[in-house]
């Protein structure tokens, strides 16, 4: 028996796997875009304060903040902000079934991350059907 | 009750406490209790943006100076930005490691949120009040 043996070796201590390492799944996919939906949103509140905030100073102030939301650059914040709004919203309520004690099992996980999804596409496409319609 | 590290505290004093906002459970309810009542808030807001794409100013503010569409508005802004600053909160506890860095972007997000608040509740306000 040598030495080395007897002695405990210092090599490194095993790291938890972060993100990169995982195979990405959708539980923990729905988890990162709640969060990022749900930032996006905080940051999107501005655009909604602009235009408020426009409405009441004056016609002037209102066109211009009418120009930027019809701007190319202002659709495009535009239909990311319904996608993040329809998505939080969804997965929001899928979080407060969670918090009510419901649907924790893999099956239904699966099922309602797919159904948030869907839903998530269905409700902006709808959304914007109707508001390109509307008009 | 013989635990051997045994505080004079009672659990739920010390589940009270609990938390890197150590406010423990009343952020984590705080949350859920604002996210309950942006459902029904923001089904509401998608309807009405959606039925006012392309009016011209005077029935925007029209539609936002009857009383029911203000209230609902100020309750759908005030509770959607206490519910964003603090959902903003937690992304920090998990994110930002340093204690004054935590402290200064929690406080930047509450200080812009309050304003954004007060902002657009007294121009719907100025709408419903002045027309």
């Amino acid at each position: 028996m040598s030495a080395s043996e007897a002695v405990p070796q210092k090599r490194p201590r095993p790291l938890s796997p972060h993100l990169q390492i995982y195979r990405p799944q959708i539980s923990s996919a729905l988890s990162i875009f709640h969060r990022a939906t749900g930032i996006a949103l905080a940051l999107g509140t501005l655009l909604l304060a602009w235009w408020v905030i426009a409405a009441a100073a004056g016609p002037e102030a209102f066109a211009a903040a009418q120009w930027f939301l019809g701007s190319w650059l202002g659709l495009l914040m535009l239909f990311g902000w319904t996608v993040a709004l329809f998505y939080h919203l969804c997965a929001g309520i899928r979080h407060l079934a969670w918090d009510a004690g419901w649907g924790y099992d893999l099956p239904t996980m699966h099922k309602t991350g797919y159904a948030v999804l869907i839903a998530t596409a269905v409700l902006t496409v709808l959304a914007w059907i109707i508001g390109l319609v509307v008009w | 009750m013989t635990t051997k590290n045994a505080s004079l505290r009672t659990p739920l004093a010390h589940a009270r406490g609990l938390g890197s906002a150590k406010s423990g459970f009343a952020h984590w309810r705080g949350l859920r209790m604002t996210a309950l009542a942006l459902i029904p808030l923001t089904v509401w807001f998608v309807i009405a943006v959606i039925a006012h794409l392309g009016s011209p100013l005077p029935e925007i503010r029209a539609w936002l100076a009857h009383p029911v569409n203000a209230a609902l508005f100020i309750l759908f802004i005030a509770i959607g930005l206490h519910h964003g600053a603090n959902g903003l909160t937690e992304v920090y506890e998990d994110y930002i490691h340093g204690h004054h860095a935590k402290l200064i972007a929690d406080l930047a997000t509450k200080g812009v949120a309050l304003f954004l608040a007060a902002a657009m509740t007294v121009s719907v306000l100025k709408i419903a009040i002045l027309g």
